[in-house]
């Protein structure tokens, strides 16, 4: 090969850095690198300085110590004497537990308000309108603030519901209490119980929970199966085999029969003392922050859904009715298979955006991460450099879950181009 | 373009405030403002008004810091905190000194690398209840839902108290005074517990004071009192022997209405000493010789201030009782100026 | 003719008849009616029920509403108010909190004389905004001006600002109209000026400070201009690094030494001054204005074809996505200090505006980076089949197309950056939805006001969000440029 270019590269001037596009983008990245390692460098000595000068140290030992505060609704064993760790993991299973079911709601309030927002029905259009419009330009501390205010100024105390002549009563056959501190629902008890698995750090797992779970995605894979033949045997003799009763028993029977085995049961909550005892209080700030949190985003997964739908084009619906195809199934195989592909990132990062919205729990006293290991550890503790940068490891880990999350689905559903 | 010039205008903004960390005092003078980390707003402690002018109990020791630094009581500069930000802010530079009702406590001394300079508030935890529910004690409240503000020493001691008595309770975790009497009005808890001054200032405020009470159990020591940033220990004696100056006026008799003539007519020695009529203690501390007598002329000595903004006269209407003077059978006792 | 036909057909209409009136239920009311609320059971159903939740929400809270007393001095006197017009036992809304402490909310702490100054500062935006908002229409610009002057110059007579700021003013404003007349790019000297302008007008203090930033590009221009005959290189380093040295090393003593020598300061107003919409305005706008560039820069950074750069880009804006805001704020009120050289403190609303920035500008790259992807490959090719070179190819070809199609994504995220500002309240500024009201309830006279604080809050969000999003669909329509 002859390169005419050869002798230039001989004479090699320093200008060329700048001026040939072949050594530019090496001399803007190595500048760029320097700068950052230089900014790093930075950052990381003046921290050091900082922290000799306050007689501080960075270590993470203050985890182990007492946390000596509590919290009011712990899904794990948590006592004052455990440790700030335990209090973290605390606050993190109450941020997922928050996170997920404002996922699940603001999912089905969103669907529900965007086909709404759809609907040939005049009122209803403008009322979801109004709904969307109203969240979408309001802040969310403003609902969260509003919502806990609903619950904590207009529901009874406990003691309205005490007496001959309680001024409140519960509600669903006496077994659900709404008060303005929190809502007391039944919980479950067996007469049968199994014993528990110990997974050690006092977490325990009832083996009922096991054995219901067991019991439940057998069920499902059976249902698959029943599916799988029944489309076997039609596609052999063009007839389908009716098959809902076979799918209700798989999934119903054994289910009932475990409830019945270990004498499963509601027990309802009571008016013991200053507070109602025996059920499940439900803290009225989980509920607040749910309720706000599911309303705000499915106020921006409703304008999703709608997108979506609008996006697939009107001649994919007649093309699918020009095949024969009735309507549900058009819907199903045609339509939503489309639509999902536009719904579903946006709608991931709703998601992403509820998770990390839900550290604004602090308004409502609901101690998520943010407020025991961002709150109340950081201040008991003072070290704010190592929880704030625990906890936004945390965030991070959480949503980089939720993200890739997303890069598998995307990757499944993306349009294959040939 | 837009973003260029701002960062030149954070760069500016960088420079001019760099402050050295070392030497306080002169870096006040230089400022001509003393920057002081205040409460977001608990009434009769430190709250501003509506046009934005910040008054009560720890505002006006500021302003005495101020007056004997800076000759002026106006030139301060009140950086409200949180409970969250307000010793960072302290141990970062961004304020010169804390009056936020914070407890004195061991770890907060030693491990956050703060110097608690002296106690103008000895406080305890107590707990405010409607009379109707019936309770007469703190012991009574087991199985009770408690309110209580986050992030406060407060929160610790209520965990201990219900542990070592065996009981237990709810707490609904609240960020601010203002959420927690909400919540208590509103009946979302049964107890509302912080520091009893802070209970007999929110009392005080409803509009039905004489249907809640105040239980008699005092749970915990809640020594409240300014502190400085640890390592510069003559900024540190200076606000030391300010609040002492507030603290010892009292004591003599030196009000702001009759200080201009006691300073130039008292003949009690010790009285002389303090306003520096004879010797010249503020040399000692880098100040000049009236010092104490601007730091009282700004509010008035310890008893005034307590009077114009917690006292009986106010609707907070606390009593002096501990923070009565030591002849007075209270815990306020200043150092000698010797 | 006439005659045959008439004998040849037994009947022939003459006239036409006047077209029947349609059947009542097909026509007017009834038909619009039964077409969108009634068209099938399950309609009706659901109309039912939108009724039912509209009766509800009106039986609740109208009385509440109706019972508005504007006048009061306390919340006990609005009771006292209520409770005489309407008789023992009503509700009532007493936006008397509102009347009130409408400063506070409007301006937080600031002193009360200086009122005139952010309003000022306010009204000046609209002239800055006007060439990059309104460029298109010469209408809407001469509409949106003379509101403007008219009503900022009332504002600032009845804040009662100095005669010489009046005149001031009135010059900008006028000047302004009459520029727009002619030729609005101009304007966009004021709208390059007017970020140091507010700052000035907001914070005060010596007018050197801001002029002495000012400095630097131009002796960075200075610089290039020396240079640029001996070395191109050099003089493009020197055009960077003189500015920045500047600004390092002499401005801050520049400014001082300019300040003894001829004084051009006006009262100085510190941070803990701001709060209400004031503060939330102010961070918003500056957020806005600095997120843009900065997110086209990591948009156009990810995409880049140099390794280095685009993971740096990647890293950066999957971190700030990654965390919440409320997190990165309690980065700048607890840890920035960490990060600074010992010693340096800097403003806690300047800290909060850096990293409300970098929120939004990582998201604000993403929504980029989508329309950078939507552009058809063509687009790219052809501008290199041109012979532009990268800069000349994303400013005259691919931004302009890709802003475009992400209009509605940028214009979301400074809606979400707005709504955010709420959250420095726990970072201890006064924010006008939570420390604000949070502050007017500590006063004994507006204890226990809840609902009323917080719809105008509320409201005023609503206004300036919804009028963002009705001028993002605007501005859509307007560049549309495919034929329908």
């Amino acid at each position: 090969m002859t390169d005419v270019r050869a002798p230039q590269n001989a004479s090699f001037r320093p200008s060329m850095l700048i001026y040939d596009r072949r050594y530019r983008s090496l001399t803007f990245q190595v500048i760029v690198f320097v700068l950052v390692m230089a900014l790093a460098w930075w950052l990381v000595n003046n921290t050091i300085q900082n922290l000799a000068a306050m007689g501080k140290t960075f270590n993470f030992g203050f985890l182990w110590q007492r946390a000596g505060y509590d919290i009011p609704q712990t899904p794990i064993p948590y006592t004052s004497d455990d440790t700030h760790f335990r209090a973290a993991v605390v606050g993190l299973l109450n941020t997922l537990i928050v996170s997920v079911l404002g996922c699940i709601a603001a999912t089905v309030l969103g669907i529900v308000a965007g086909v709404a927002r759809l609907s040939k029905n005049w009122l209803i259009a403008r009322l979801m309108t109004v709904y969307v419009e109203a969240f979408r330009n309001m802040p969310l501390l403003l609902w969260i603030l509003i919502v806990f205010a609903i619950f904590t100024e207009v529901m009874p105390p406990p003691n309205a519901f005490r007496g001959d002549d309680p001024s409140a009563s519960m509600i669903l056959f006496d077994h659900v209490a709404l008060t303005n501190r929190y809502t007391a629902i039944p919980t479950l008890a067996m007469t049968n119980d199994p014993g528990s698995l110990d997974l050690g750090a006092r977490i325990t797992f009832n083996w009922a929970t096991l054995a219901f779970a067991a019991v439940l995605i057998g069920g499902w894979l059976a249902r698959r199966a029943i599916n799988r033949w029944a489309q076997d045997v039609q596609d052999r003799t063009g007839v389908r085999p009716t098959t809902w009763w076979m799918s209700l028993a798989v999934m119903t029977v054994p289910s009932l029969l475990l409830i019945w085995y270990f004498g499963l049961h509601l027990v309802a909550p009571e008016l013991r003392g200053f507070n109602f005892t025996g059920g499940l209080n439900v803290q009225n700030g989980l509920v607040a922050l749910w309720l706000a949190l599911t309303l705000y985003t499915g106020a921006f997964i409703a304008e999703i859904v709608r997108a979506g739908i609008l996006a697939v084009s009107r001649g994919q619906s007649e093309a699918a009715f020009a095949l024969g195809l009735r309507p549900r199934r058009t819907m199903s195989l045609v339509i939503l298979p489309q639509a999902l592909r536009v719904i579903i990132p946006p709608l991931i990062s709703q998601y992403l955006n509820l998770t990390k919205n839900s550290s604004l729990a602090i308004a409502v006293g609901y101690m998520d991460i943010r407020g025991t290991l961002g709150g109340t550890t950081l201040n008991q503790t003072g070290r704010e450099l190592e929880a704030i940068l625990l906890m936004m490891g945390v965030y991070l880990t959480l949503s980089l879950i939720i993200s890739a999350g997303m890069n598998v689905f995307n990757a499944r559903v993306k349009l294959k181009e040939r | 373009m837009k973003t260029s010039l701002f960062l030149g205008s954070v760069a500016a903004a960088a420079l001019t405030a760099g402050a050295g960390m070392a030497d306080t005092l002169a870096d006040v003078k230089a400022r001509g403002e003393l920057n002081c980390g205040v409460n977001t707003g608990l009434v009769g402690f430190a709250a501003p008004d509506a046009n934005g002018n910040w008054t009560g109990f720890d505002v006006d020791l500021c302003q005495a810091v101020a007056a004997a630094v800076l000759g002026d009581p106006a030139k301060v500069r009140y950086v409200p905190t949180t409970g969250q930000t307000r010793f960072t802010a302290l141990s970062s530079g961004e304020v010169d000194m804390l009056a936020r009702n914070s407890t004195w406590t061991f770890s907060r001394d030693t491990d956050l690398a703060l110097d608690f300079v002296g106690v103008n508030y000895y406080d305890g935890q107590g707990f405010m209840v409607r009379s109707d529910l019936g309770v007469t004690s703190a012991k009574e409240l087991d199985g009770a839902t408690i309110c209580i503000q986050t992030g406060t020493t407060t929160e610790l001691n209520l965990a201990d108290y219900f542990r070592a008595n065996n009981m237990s309770y709810q707490p609904v975790n609240i960020d601010s005074n203002a959420e927690g009497e909400q919540q208590y009005m509103a009946g979302a808890c049964d107890a509302y517990t912080t520091d009893a001054s802070g209970l007999a200032a929110t009392r005080a405020a409803f509009a039905d004071p004489e249907n809640h009470i105040i239980l008699p159990e005092i749970i915990s020591k809640e020594p409240l009192g300014p502190a400085v940033r640890h390592g510069d220990s003559n900024w540190g004696d200076i606000v030391r022997w300010t609040l002492y100056a507030l603290i010892a006026a009292e004591e003599y008799g030196v009000t702001s209405a009759n200080i201009e003539e006691l300073s130039s007519s008292s003949q009690n020695p010790e009285v002389q000493r303090l306003l520096g009529t004879t010797d010249d203690l503020g040399a000692m501390i880098g100040l000049d010789k009236e010092w104490a007598k601007r730091a009282i002329m700004a509010s008035g000595n310890y008893g005034e201030i307590f009077a114009a903004n917690i006292g009986e006269q106010t609707p907070i209407g606390l009593t002096r009782g501990l923070n009565a003077q030591w002849t007075q059978g209270g815990l306020m006792y200043a150092m000698p100026f010797r | 003719m006439s005659d045959t036909h008439a004998q040849t057909v037994p009947f022939v209409r003459e006239t036409m008849l006047p077209p029947a009136d349609p059947p009542l239920r097909e026509a007017g009311a009834v038909r619009w009616l039964r077409e969108n609320l009634f068209s099938g059971p399950a309609n009706t159903v659901l109309t039912i029920l939108g009724f039912l939740i509209i009766w509800f929400l009106v039986s609740h809270f109208w009385d509440w509403i109706a019972h508005s007393v504007w006048n009061a001095d306390s919340l006990a006197d609005c009771r006292r108010i209520i409770a005489e017009t309407w008789g023992e036992g009503a509700r009532g809304a007493c936006w008397a909190v509102i009347r009130e402490r409408w400063n506070q909310y409007v301006f937080g702490f600031y002193p009360v004389e200086l009122y005139w100054r952010p309003t000022m500062a306010f009204g000046l935006l609209f002239v800055a905004l006007t060439p990059v908002l309104f460029s298109a229409s010469v209408m809407i610009r001469r509409i949106v001006l003379v509101l403007t002057t008219v009503l900022t110059l009332w504002a600032m007579t009845v804040l009662g600002a100095p005669a010489v700021w009046l005149a001031f003013a009135a010059v900008v404003l006028v000047g302004a109209l009459a520029v727009s007349e002619r030729r609005v790019s101009w304007l966009l000297v004021f709208s390059i000026l007017y970020p140091l302008m507010g700052v000035w007008f907001l914070w005060g203090g010596s007018a050197w400070g801001p002029v002495m930033v000012l400095m630097g590009p131009v002796l960075g221009w200075i610089a290039w201009r020396l240079l640029s005959g001996l070395s191109p290189m050099a003089a493009a380093v020197a055009a960077l690094v003189v500015p920045v040295l500047w600004w390092l090393l002499y401005a801050g003593t520049a400014a001082r030494d300019a300040e003894a020598l001829v004084s051009l300061a006006i009262p100085a107003v510190a941070s803990d001054r701001f709060g209400g919409f004031l503060l939330s305005i102010t961070i918003g706008v500056a957020g806005i204005a600095m997120s843009l560039p900065l997110g086209i820069v990591l948009a156009l950074a990810r995409r880049s074809d140099m390794f280095l750069v685009k993971s740096l880009a990647v890293i950066f804006i999957e971190f700030i996505r990654g965390v919440p805001l409320i997190a990165l704020l309690f980065v700048a009120s607890l840890l920035l200090n960490y990060f600074l050289p010992p010693g340096t403190t800097f403003d806690i609303i300047l800290r909060v505006i850096i990293m409300v920035t970098l929120f939004a500008a990582a998201y604000m790259a993403e929504v980029i980076r989508g329309g950078l992807a939507a552009l058809p490959k063509g687009q790219y090719e052809a501008a290199d089949a041109l012979g532009l070179d990268y800069w000349k190819a994303q400013r005259l070809i691919v931004l302009p197309q890709a802003l475009k199609i992400s209009i509605p994504g940028i214009v979301s995220t400074f809606i979400g950056m707005f709504k955010d500002t709420t959250l420095v309240t726990f970072v201890g500024l006064y924010d006008p939805l939570k420390s604000m009201s949070d502050a007017v309830r500590a006063s004994t006279s507006w204890k226990g006001i809840y609902w009323e604080p917080y719809i105008f809050v509320g409201a005023i969000f609503f206004l300036i969000c919804f009028g963002m999003s009705r001028y993002s669909m605007y501005l859509e329509r307007r560049l549309a440029r495919d034929h329908r």
